[in-house]
């Protein structure tokens, strides 16, 4: 079979199945709409955690920009993981133990107060807003490729199939489709990693094979890909080229950013209890694990895999995949001295190949001539990573509009069934205008994701860590600190990368802090001003103070 | 609400995730960042090692800490509800 009739067959079987359960779990009340009835098993939320989590983003152009950056990508792996440590010591015990429906519900209730209410509210649909268009753009660029239309159509088909699940199901729906998509997308990208490291280095566990010696004889495969990156002038690929205390500042703001993402936090609030949600944190990390792991072996694999295949090669001689993906833009050769044969160089004035970060994953098996099904597979997987991270952003949008808006500031009378239907808009809505950001991107999707992780580190994050473990803290600190971290980090990254993206370079920047890593300082203003106005303003009420005494304590006792 | 029990309680807890954090500061920010051109002077067959702990072993380490995390939790849990029982007869019963 063709590698198109495999792909028709995977995404239409997987599709198939996210519907079928989506209608099977349709939500009738908001409590299964919001947090999917709360009594999900840890282990189900694990895998649901995981697969909300890893986006498009991880899927799709982690391991692209891993392979273009070498060590430095380090970033991307240590930070959204790192995260999840903090997420399940600091955070995912205690919002359950709070147990209500969203972030901003945990923020109002805590600091006593509507406009933190508000304020956070806002600062979810921002920040998953932003997040959103990333999925909306790698859902694009994977059905630009298996459907081979442009990314415009890609991302209105993408925008169509989360739509249908996420009005119909709510969490629930939302929950149990995560499950299946963790298995869709971690199979398609265990496949190839495997086939490749078997291919190349002859190990069976990609994680092995990274260190192993290449099939070839060429030596341990690093040593192999350093020499490569060495002779055609790029950087040395273990070796980092960032300066330190920016590649230090961008995983700091990834991990708290990880771990202050309202779409995972609410994850924790669908399992039975305190206990679980530890459990289900640890779950989850394990999940998310596997593919971290593996990511960077691919990424090396990879990148060996198509230095050896374009370099000095003939161009009427590439194989098929290479002018299949020249259609969809994401990779493009200029023959600059016309002698007929690639020259994919580090030096910008005599390389010829432009090659997008994005299609690393998609692509690399097809460089690596692995069987059909295994380069549809990849297809399929990459639709479940970005669906399954829009389906819980819309989520948290629908929840914050419906909920924390309407029910329980501007209009408490609604009827339960109004707030669903408020919900539904909502996310009707939300689809379209991610949709259209989705067709006209700013950056790469992985880029795009940065952005509001370091926008959720300098807003929920100190926010609800204080709201735990620093019980005299108070709205107004609170409100403070949220607005402060938020409107920083935010202004720093318009500027570097909307109004004035010539003048983002290092010299530019404040303590040499690139705008993704901007976060960790927003963090650090987002605390100070919180602690400081605190200090001299009047503590929180009594039973805001036995509040917090509470959420600290086991929850079955 | 404040008993002598829920403040051990607390209190074990916070010990607990400051050395867990410790940890997690260590592997990540100083072995894979700050410490790792340091690092990668040592060889383990392909990887150097400040390199291998970057992608790889801080990942690991994640894991571990979360799993150690769940069973000292359980434990202390376990040991609250005990001391709590035993306070609503006498304030004795406190954990450790």
């Amino acid at each position: 079979m063709s590698v198109q009739v495999w792909t028709y067959l995977f995404v239409f079987l997987s599709f198939g199945l996210y519907i079928g359960i989506a209608i099977w779990s349709r939500a009738g009340s908001t409590k299964e709409f919001y947090v999917a009835g709360g009594g999900v098993h840890p282990v189900a939320n694990g895998m649901a955690t995981a697969a909300d989590w890893m986006s498009a983003a991880s899927f799709i152009s982690m391991t692209g920009l891993i392979s273009f950056l070498g060590r430095d990508g380090t970033f991307y792996l240590m930070g959204w993981t790192g995260g999840y440590v903090l997420l399940a010591l600091l955070l995912a015990p205690y919002l359950r133990k709070f147990g209500k429906f969203t972030v901003p519900d945990f923020i109002g209730d805590r600091y006593y107060s509507q406009t933190a209410r508000l304020v956070a509210v806002f600062c979810a649909i921002v920040i998953s807003f932003i997040y959103v268009c990333g999925q909306m753009q790698g859902a694009g660029i994977v059905f630009s490729r298996f459907l081979e239309v442009d990314v415009t159509t890609g991302v209105i088909i993408g925008m169509a199939i989360v739509f249908f699940y996420a009005v119909l199901g709510g969490m629930k729906g939302i929950t149990y489709t995560q499950v299946a998509q963790y298995c869709v997308l971690i199979f398609a990208f265990m496949v190839p990693a495997i086939f490749i490291s078997i291919m190349m280095t002859g190990q069976v566990i990609p994680q092995i094979g990274f260190g192993s010696e290449l099939v070839d004889g060429s030596g341990y495969l690093l040593d192999r890909l350093d020499g490569l990156s060495q002779e055609l002038g790029f950087a040395t690929y273990t070796e980092g080229q960032r300066s330190t205390q920016d590649v230090f500042f961008i995983t700091a703001a990834l991990m708290f950013g990880t771990a202050g993402l309202p779409h995972v936090i609410i994850r924790f609030f669908t399992v039975p209890n305190v206990r679980d949600a530890r459990r289900s944190a640890g779950y989850a990390m394990i999940f998310i694990a596997i593919l971290y792991t593996t990511a960077p072996t691919v990424a090396a694999f990879a990148r060996t895999n198509l230095i050896n295949s374009v370099s000095n090669a003939e161009y009427s001689a590439m194989p098929d995949w290479f002018g299949k993906w020249e259609t969809t833009n994401l990779i493009s050769f200029d023959d600059k001295n016309n002698d007929g044969k690639i020259q994919y160089l580090g030096d910008a004035e005599r390389n010829e190949l432009t090659v997008s970060a994005d299609i690393m994953v998609m692509a690399n098996p097809e460089i690596a001539g692995l069987p059909n099904w295994v380069i549809a597979l990849v297809t399929a997987g990459a639709l479940a990573a970005a669906l399954s991270t829009a389906a819980g952003l819309l989520l948290v949008i629908s929840t914050s509009v419906a909920h924390d808006m309407l029910k329980r500031t501007f209009r408490p009378s609604i009827t339960e069934k109004q707030e669903l239907l408020a919900a539904r808009i909502s996310i009707l809505i939300a689809v379209l205008i991610a949709g259209y950001v989705g067709m006209n991107p700013p950056a790469y999707v992985a880029q795009v994701v940065a952005f509001a992780f370091g926008l959720a580190a300098a807003s929920f994050f100190p926010a609800i860590v204080l709201g735990i473990f620093q019980k005299k803290m108070n709205r107004q600190g609170a409100i403070s600190g949220m607005v402060a971290g938020f409107i920083f980090t935010a202004s720093y990254i318009i500027y570097f990368k909307l109004i004035n993206p010539e003048a983002s370079t290092a010299d530019n920047w404040l303590f040499g802090i690139s705008p993704e890593g901007i976060g960790t300082l927003g963090t650090i203003i987002n605390v100070g001003f919180a602690c400081t106005i605190a200090k001299f303003t009047p503590d929180p009420p009594d039973d805001v103070q036995e509040l917090v005494e509470n959420i600290r304590l086991p929850g079955e006792v | 609400m404040s008993t002598p029990g829920a403040n051990s309680y607390w209190a074990a807890n916070i010990k607990l995730v400051i050395s867990l954090l410790s940890i997690w500061f260590l592997v990540s920010f100083v072995c894979g960042i700050l410490l790792v051109d340091v690092l990668d002077t040592i060889r383990l067959k392909g990887f150097k090692l400040g390199f291998w702990i970057a992608q790889q072993g801080s990942i690991l380490t994640f894991i571990a800490l979360i799993l150690v995390y769940i069973r000292a939790m359980d434990k202390l849990d376990s040991q609250y509800k005990q001391s709590s029982n035993s306070d609503s007869r006498d304030t004795k019963g406190e954990a450790e």
